[in-house]
């Protein structure tokens, strides 16, 4: 945690970092305190962490210590008021993904004299701690749910319950992404992180999963002994919102509470299947813009009865989520139904909005679904705005989730 | 029918080192009920400890109790941490029970809980309104444990993440015995290469082959690591380790600590003799024990004698004396002033900075831990007694809290950023 450092005139010194809290959840802020430093000395504040697959990430902050000799950061992924302030500078082209959500993320803060940008293994650090981030807070249950050929995993928050649920569906990466149900669930919401794409029934089968798949999933949840089968929302990202519109709009199994959907489109075949929708997008990869003479209908948003939060960035460079977005409210104001809308635009901001504090990745590796090839996505995004856009919507998503869900709606009597 | 609409319970942050405060909040409740905010955790050995206030909500649905007032309970008034430091064992317990976490690697669980209405007992008959886990631990991410065994000299070293080097710390506990880590933990927590001794097993303070030079050779384990700074050592002690820790930095020609906290430590000392003699001999004293209608034993008076103590004007490093008022095992005040009269006599006030707690104990540990006035004691390997170690549980938990902030700041000063200027003409 410190070293002594011999400057000038022999005076020894030893340099303390502290950061607080040291195990926290993942969208919990931490403070960086740097003391006994030199007043005016040069420092720089760095952040390092080897992801689950073996790959480098770093962060780093450039100061200048007050007259105390000390340094107050609020979190090093946020932009603070420094001399200069790299946010996520990344080393390689990669995904920060965790899937295993049950042991933290350890990331090692380093503070090193002077104003470094690149070479840190090469210098000697004064001091380095180390910090967890938890995608679970203690208490909270993982479980595996293979139930009616389901794949997915149900988190519930500690406590007798019953809770509030969310179905939680994720975008055209496929596999079981699990950290935003955990750390839904470390809010007090049971969350069901639900694979679709990459699920059992559709490798067995080769079939591709039909709007009964994911009214299974909300059955399930429905009918849990630990949820309340009337507060059940469903939360999407990118391909994921373009499911959640459309159970939103026409499922006459699901009812809803509330939706919140991220980065996504409200174009899709009405009866068809998530191969349709895939289908579609693919057909269109190579427009940039939306085209009115499409194949496909346009989801008829005016349908929608329960309140609906969209999220979208204004750089997304890889759904148009930002132009459907202008045309749901406009879908919903000529239906009567806009009040039910909460539209949240970002600019400066890209496509893959997750929970706070995770890198921004303006460009990464993406196994396409149908090829089975790498290529090289562009999210879009600036780096600053991006961070700021996961760190707002992710609070306004969940006051969102908490008002609806855990809120007690006024019925009328009329 | 209503639906079913659970209060949110939310404790910040989730985990937390012993020391970090926390906050525990209620919200989505009935405005202006009545409610139980509920702590409960399951020790190593198996026992139940709870602590809970009694709330009313406000008109927003909210309970927040570091900022709201506890009405009744185990503690009241506002007190953030009151279900911390107020736990005590569940009814039916058996008696003199002491919490200490033995494997300081794994946190301490606590469940909190909030209940509809002012519970006093039958929490386990009741279910809760909502429930959620928190952890708090000894040993914060990277610090290092390593087990020490040199010649005879055993016990745990704690080292503090980072590429050091760092100041060290000698740290003792009293004549309970055994070996007890967690201070040490939560120091090298703090940043301080921590070595926790272990110098005696339980029961044998009157029997255990014991010299000055065990503690001395313990002193230059840490003085001579790899990554300790080995000018910047000090030592910690409680009770008999503060005693120790006198007598090292007063009468030992081998070492020569940076500083010393002292908290609640006696000065006998019979030179010549060893510790297991010195402590026989005391303990013969038998008249000098005072034994009160419950059967505790207060020891206090054993130390009041003025024969055959350390001379403390012989000090020369600075000194940090921690003193509860109310102690009954060892009368540390009287043996506070006792120490402050002797060394501004020699000159060597300047050295002495002392603090007393009123209705503070014996035990002044790690805040937040709970308060014990009563616990079991070894006095040998046979022979069990119930040792009142004083102290009222709220002012012995404020001492707690204080006395550690005090503590860390005076380490701080001492070990970390005391200059050393060296000419070099």
């Amino acid at each position: 945690m410190i070293c002594p450092i011999r400057m000038g005139m022999s005076y020894e010194c030893s340099v303390l970092l502290s950061v607080h809290p040291s195990r926290a959840l993942v969208d919990e802020k931490f403070k960086v305190l740097v003391q006994n430093a030199s007043p005016g000395a040069e420092l720089t504040v760095h952040s390092h962490l080897l992801s689950e697959d073996k790959h480098n990430w770093e962060a780093f902050g450039h100061y200048i210590c007050d007259s105390t000799g000390s340094v107050n950061c609020k979190s090093l992924t946020m932009y603070f008021s420094p001399v200069q302030f790299s946010l996520f500078y990344w080393r390689a082209r990669h995904m920060l993904r965790k899937s295993n959500v049950e042991t933290p993320l350890e990331v090692t803060v380093s503070v090193y004299q002077g104003h470094l940008t690149e070479g840190f293994p090469e210098h000697r650090a004064l001091a380095a701690v180390l910090v967890e981030r938890w995608y679970m807070a203690p208490g909270v249950q993982r479980i595996p749910v293979t139930e009616h050929n389901l794949t997915a995993t149900l988190f519930l928050p500690p406590g007798p319950g019953p809770f509030p649920a969310v179905l939680d569906l994720w975008g055209g990466g496929g596999n079981l992404v699990e950290y935003r149900s955990s750390l839904l669930a470390s809010h007090g919401f049971a969350a069901l992180a639900l694979d679709y794409l990459t699920n059992d029934l559709t490798i067995t089968t080769g079939k591709m999963m039909k709007n009964d798949y994911f009214e299974t999933a909300y059955k399930f949840l429905e009918q849990h002994p630990q949820i309340v089968g009337s507060r059940i929302a469903m939360w999407g990202l990118s391909l994921g919102t373009a499911m959640t519109l459309k159970m939103a709009a026409y499922s006459k199994v699901m009812k809803l509470r509330c939706a919140v959907c991220y980065s996504g489109s409200h174009i899709q075949p009405v009866n068809g299947s998530t191969e349709e929708i895939l289908n579609n997008f693919l057909k269109n990869q190579d427009k940039t813009r939306i085209n009115e003479k499409q194949e496909v209908i346009w989801h008829d948003m005016g349908r929608v009865q329960c309140p609906l939060l969209l999220v979208v960035g204004q750089d997304d460079q890889n759904w148009p989520a930002f132009v459907s977005a202008m045309d749901i409210k406009k879908m919903m104001e000529k239906a009567g139904n806009i009040h039910l809308l909460t539209l949240l635009v970002y600019p400066d901001t890209g496509h893959l909005i997750e929970p706070p504090y995770s890198p921004h990745t303006r460009a990464s590796t993406f196994r396409s679904f149908e090829s089975r090839e790498l290529y090289t996505s562009l999210w879009g995004g600036q780096t600053v705005g991006h961070a700021r856009a996961q760190e707002d919507s992710w609070r306004k998503s969940l006051m969102f989730l908490r008002e609806h869900l855990y809120g007690r709606r006024k019925k009328s009597n009329l | 029918m209503a639906s079913l609409i659970t209060p949110l319970l939310s404790v910040a942050p989730t985990r937390a080192l012993v020391d970090e405060k926390f906050k525990v909040r209620v919200k989505n409740l009935p405005a202006g009920l009545p409610f139980t905010l509920h702590s409960l955790h399951l020790s190593e050995d198996n026992d139940y400890w709870e602590a809970f206030g009694h709330y009313i909500s406000n008109y927003n649905g909210t309970v927040c109790v570091s900022e709201h007032l506890s009405l009744g309970g185990t503690y009241t008034g506002k007190e953030p941490m009151g279900l911390l430091w107020s736990l005590r064992p569940v009814p039916g317990s058996r008696k003199g029970l002491r919490l200490r976490k033995k494997n300081v690697s794994s946190p301490l669980l606590y469940t909190i809980s909030v209940y509809s209405g002012h519970l006093t007992e039958g929490f386990r008959d009741q279910a809760p309104l909502a429930s959620v886990v928190t952890e708090r631990w000894y040993m914060a991410p990277g610090v290092q444990r390593i087990s020490i065994k040199e010649n005879i000299v055993r016990g745990t070293m704690f080292l503090p993440p980072g590429p050091g080097p760092f100041p060290g710390l000698l740290d003792m506990w009293g004549g309970g015995g055994g070996l007890v880590e967690y201070r040490a933990a939560i120091l090298a927590s703090h940043g301080y290469a921590a070595f926790a001794l272990e110098y005696i097993n339980p029961g044998e303070m009157a029997t255990a082959e014991l010299e000055i030079e065990y503690f001395e050779t313990a002193f230059n384990i840490v003085k001579d690591h790899p990554r300790v700074i080995p000018n910047k050592v000090g030592i910690f002690g409680l009770s008999f380790g503060a005693t120790v820790a006198f007598y090292l930095a007063s009468e030992s020609n081998v070492v020569k600590p940076r500083c010393c906290v002292c908290i609640n430590g006696h000065t006998i000392f019979s030179r010549g003799k060893s510790f297991a003699e010195q402590s026989g001999e005391m303990l013969r004293n038998a008249h000098l024990i005072r034994i009160d209608e419950d059967d505790n034993h207060m020891w206090r008076n054993l130390f009041l004698s003025r024969d055959n103590t350390l001379d403390m004007e012989k000090i020369n490093c600075p000194v940090l004396l921690v003193c509860g008022e109310d102690d009954q095992n060892v009368p540390s005040v009287e043996i506070a002033d006792d120490i402050e009269r002797t060394m501004h006599a020699a000159g060597k006030g300047h050295l002495l900075t002392r603090i007393n707690y009123p209705g503070a104990g014996h035990l002044i540990e790690v805040p937040y831990a709970p308060h014990f006035r009563v616990t079991a004691f070894m006095q040998s390997r046979t022979q069990k007694i119930m040792m009142l170690w004083g102290g009222q549980t709220k002012p012995h938990s404020d001492a707690q809290e204080d006395s550690w902030k005090k503590i860390l700041d005076y380490l701080e000063h001492h070990l970390f950023s005391s200059p050393s200027l060296e000419s070099k003409l």
